[in-house]
């Protein structure tokens, strides 16, 4: 079975360091400041223990004070998933690091996510709207959305 | 099958087989034939559109036309009548001259090539004694039809269609003629009506490597599958006659089987004994020859993938024209060396010889090119 | 004296007879040979997961039959999960396995669907095809005996299943699965070492072990490429583990490598149905639920092995009757990632092929 690993017990391991990154720790997922969303990321993936190689999925989640982006981590090789989230306070013009040096899979799919909720991606190589056309206006799946 | 008797007309001028003397006896030969011709291509090729169409629909397990008419016999007429009454279409800024043209030139060579296929024994439209050069020279100008085709349209995707077409078309000639020559050589002459007359064995017997060269090539000439990669879904362009509709698509498709009547008639002649049998009457026995090589062709149609552009290319020149060097090379010598021999030994040598030429370039050759650095 | 040339841009446009839906491919050609390549979507997309929002949960199980319409019962199938983790809903014992029994019959006709068309782009003109949905006819017309729909079945409800299986099925499907390998063997007698096919998918398109895990590629596109990772060994759902099956692999990680492997899955879905309907207890179907389902607030997310790959749903649930946020991992969407990798080099025929083996369905890509 594909052990979800808890948010406390992967806390415990960040801690020393990345002093001040850790938001909240639940028992099953972990957040974190969108500042050190990217190291802590490289960390989780390349880290002797973790090794988390495959990026589950990425989604967002429009709570109306802030857009919560959601990212499943697998590690094949220990066979055990972490849930990583990160928010954004901003509503105008929300902007997270982009993992996909580390996880190409995360190309599309945060393609996506600027194309239905605005939500852009810095360090995205090719960051442009995927589902709807180009000048379409406004983010669909905001709830705000008319 | 649907072709009328040319037995009772025979018997009238026996003498036929010898060139006819002028005026009147060679125009009344000349008719004759001429109707015959007729008769026979466009009744064959419309029995042959519906032979293709149900035995392909029954390797693929399903029945085939069966509605218009008793076993949907009448579906080829079917098909004319739809495609009579379509519109004629002329892309805007096309030649119009060499759009008309075009499928006349790809046509109409395909129908010549009867004129030297003998039916009985001399009942040809023309004996010639360069029968079989005449058909390979013929066939060659149906090439130019599909560039005038590609040209005419104004279109760069029928364009790169056609060359690709054209190239095929060319690169398979040449291992076509070297087997030819094979044939020629053992035969004696390159009369057809001789060719058939000196056939005491089939030739496929004595020339087993050059009846499959032939077979392969011929296939690729006309665009058969494995070869049909120029009319396929998966390409890109889809050929060269994309912008024709109407009568003159009508004219292409038909030239499509004409051609295939005509390779049919022809490895009847050169390869199974043209006309030869016991029992029936000889046209019968050239009928029934020519469609079974038909229903070959189209049992690997409905069997086999097709290959990419650079494999065919690289079958042609480093699979089919050594094979058919070697196979020249090696008839000349049992011709030089062993003209009085039976007939048996040299059969038996010549398939050991086809099967491990076969064997050896299925080993050594790889069939086409990989990927390519960008 | 070198020709010059200069590469030109094609459209493999939206309607095209090998694409397999509505796809656009912009490709930059140089001669034959493939360049560059960006893949455009788009065309299909209905904004389901928009949709969503404005229904009820158990209103949302037929949007999941339109996602991946070739498979729709594995769609329903990972919703309910989802939707049964968020609320809490115990499933009955025979629900559970008529629910695998008719995932792994979902999955031979997919791979039928997906094996077919492949041989048909290879150039086999449709006579595999053919062979192929002769097969897929018998189980959807099982399909039709249990929920009296051909293809999108709406047929798994939260808590269970909508119908019981009537009399007749038990023996259509025991006749079917005592016939279905003979049929396999007789696709694969003159197609597995055939020299054509071989030519035209050997070593073409290849999908490396560290690229395929890296793209979080998933079904028989990353087992193709070596990598032993199946939703239903690894991290087993509903009564999985009860039954024995292999996971079959590849090693190359080329098309003829996944068409391979969609093969082997056929003769292991034989395998789970036939220990599924030896097993299947008496019993409910049903566990009802309200049908305005308010689960408590929270999320949740399941993951299936669909016939594509990995297919799972996340729900946030606000305790409502409506979910909050309803999204979809798209298996197909994710594995062509590598689209461009793979068919960069290769000529145009090649493309084709390599799209082909991967497998997708617009509908999910697009949703």
């Amino acid at each position: 079975m594909t052990v979800a690993l808890s948010g406390d017990e992967v806390a415990g391991k960040l801690k020393k360091k990345f002093p001040g990154s850790i938001v909240e720790s639940g028992a099953d997922s972990l957040l974190v400041k969108s500042e050190s969303l990217l190291e802590i990321a490289a960390f989780l993936k390349t880290a002797p223990g973790l090794e988390f190689d495959y990026l589950d999925f990425i989604t967002s989640v429009d709570y109306l004070d802030y857009f919560e982006v959601v990212y499943q981590l697998i590690s094949i090789k220990h066979n055990h998933s972490l849930v990583l989230k990160s928010r954004c306070y901003e509503r105008e013009n929300p902007a997270l690091p982009s993992v996909v040096s580390l996880w190409r899979g995360a190309d599309f799919q945060e393609r996506e996510i600027y194309d239905l909720m605005g939500i852009s991606f810095e360090g995205h190589p090719d960051l442009k709207r995927i589902f709807l056309w180009e000048g379409f206006p406004g983010h669909p799946l905001r709830k705000d959305f008319k | 099958m649907a072709t009328f008797n040319p037995d009772l007309i025979l018997f009238n001028y026996r003498a036929a087989a010898l060139p006819p003397d002028w005026p009147i006896n060679y125009w009344f030969h000349w008719v004759v034939f001429v109707i015959i011709i007729i008769a026979f291509a466009l009744l064959m090729v419309m029995a042959f559109i519906y032979l293709e169409r149900r035995g392909i629909g029954r390797l693929q397990i399903r029945l085939g036309p069966n509605r218009v008419g008793p076993f949907g016999i009448l579906q080829p007429v079917a098909d004319a009548i739809k495609i009579l009454i379509k519109e004629d279409i002329i892309p805007a800024r096309a030649d119009k001259v060499v759009h008309w043209l075009a499928p006349v030139v790809a046509f109409t060579p395909a129908l010549m090539i009867f004129a030297v296929i003998p039916f009985q024994d001399g009942a040809l439209l023309a004996d010639l004694n360069i029968g079989i050069l005449y058909i390979v020279a013929v066939s060659s100008v149906g090439v130019v039809g599909v560039f005038m085709a590609a040209w005419a349209c104004n279109n760069k995707f029928s364009l790169i269609g056609a060359m690709r077409t054209v190239a095929q078309i060319v690169s398979y000639e040449i291992p076509m003629g070297l087997a030819i020559i094979g044939v020629v050589l053992v035969a004696g002459s390159l009369s057809m009506n001789q060719i058939v007359t000196s056939q005491n064995i089939p030739f496929i017997l004595l020339q087993p490597l050059g009846f499959l060269i032939f077979f392969l090539s011929a296939c690729a000439e006309i665009n058969r599958t494995p070869f049909d990669l120029m009319e396929a879904d998966s390409e890109v362009v889809d050929g060269y006659h994309i912008e024709y509709s109407g009568m003159k698509f009508a004219m292409f498709y038909l030239a499509e089987y004409v051609e295939a009547l005509a390779i049919s008639a022809i490895i009847t002649t050169l390869f199974l004994g043209g006309w030869k049998g016991p029992l029936l009457p000889p046209w019968m026995w050239f009928l029934i020859k020519v469609v079974l090589v038909f229903a070959v062709m189209f049992w690997v149609r409905g069997t086999i993938p097709r290959v990419r552009v650079d494999q065919l290319m690289a079958f042609a020149w480093k699979c089919l024209l050594p094979l058919a060097l070697i196979n020249l090379f090696i008839t000349g010598i049992e011709i030089i060396v062993l003209p009085e021999a039976l007939p048996w030994p040299i059969i038996f040598l010549n398939l050991a010889i086809m099967a491990v030429l076969v064997l050896l370039w299925s080993k050594l050759f790889r069939l086409g090119g990989g990927r390519v650095e960008v | 004296m070198a020709i010059k040339t200069e590469p030109f841009v094609v459209n493999f446009g939206p309607q095209h007879p090998s694409t397999h839906g509505v796809f656009r491919m912009r490709m930059t050609l140089d001669g034959e040979v493939v360049v560059d390549m960006e893949p455009v979507f788009g065309y299909l997309h209905r904004g389901i997961e928009k949709l969503a929002e404005g229904r009820t949960y158990t209103q949302d199980i037929p949007f999941t039959d339109r996602m991946d319409y070739l498979a729709s019962m594995t769609n329903n199938f990972a919703y309910v999960l989802a939707a049964e983790k968020l609320a809490g809903v115990a499933v009955p014992e025979r629900a559970e396995y008529l629910r695998v029994i008719m995932a792994e019959l979902q999955r031979i006709a997919s791979h039928i669907i997906a094996v077919g068309t492949f041989l048909n782009d290879c150039g086999a003109f449709v006579t595999p095809f053919m062979y192929m949905m002769r097969e897929r006819e018998k189980i959807l017309d099982l399909f039709d005996m249990v929920c009296g729909q051909r293809l999108t079945y709406n047929y798994m409800r939260i808590g269970g299943v909508s119908h019981d299986i009537p009399e007749e099925f038990m023996p259509a499907l025991d006749k079917f699965i005592r016939e279905m390998p003979g049929f396999i063997d007789e696709y694969d007698q003159l197609l597995a070492d055939n020299e054509i096919l071989l030519a035209r998918a050997k070593g073409v398109g290849i999908l490396p072990k560290k690229l395929a895990i890296n793209i979080s590629a998933s079904g028989p596109v990353l087992r193709a490429s070596g990598v032993n990772w199946d939703i239903r060994k690894v991290n087993p759902y509903s009564v999985y583990d009860r039954f024995e099956f292999d996971v079959p692999l590849g090693s190359a990680g080329d098309s003829y490598d996944r068409y391979r492997v969609r093969v082997q899955e056929m003769r292991q879905s034989v395998r789970i149905i036939r220990q599924a309907m030896e097993q299947l207890p008496e019993g409910e179907v049903w566990n009802r639920m309200p049908l305005r389902l308010r689960p408590p607030a929270g999320e949740a997310y399941a993951h299936i092995e669909a016939p594509r790959g990995e297919l799972g749903f996340y729900l946030v649930s606000d305790h409502s009757a409506t979910p909050y946020r309803f999204h979809v991992r798209a298996p197909t969407l994710i594995n062509l990632t590598a689209l461009r990798d793979m068919i960069i080099g290769w000529k145009v025929a090649d493309a084709i092929i390599i799209f082909g083996s991967i497998d997708i369905c617009l509908g999910e890509v697009d949703r």
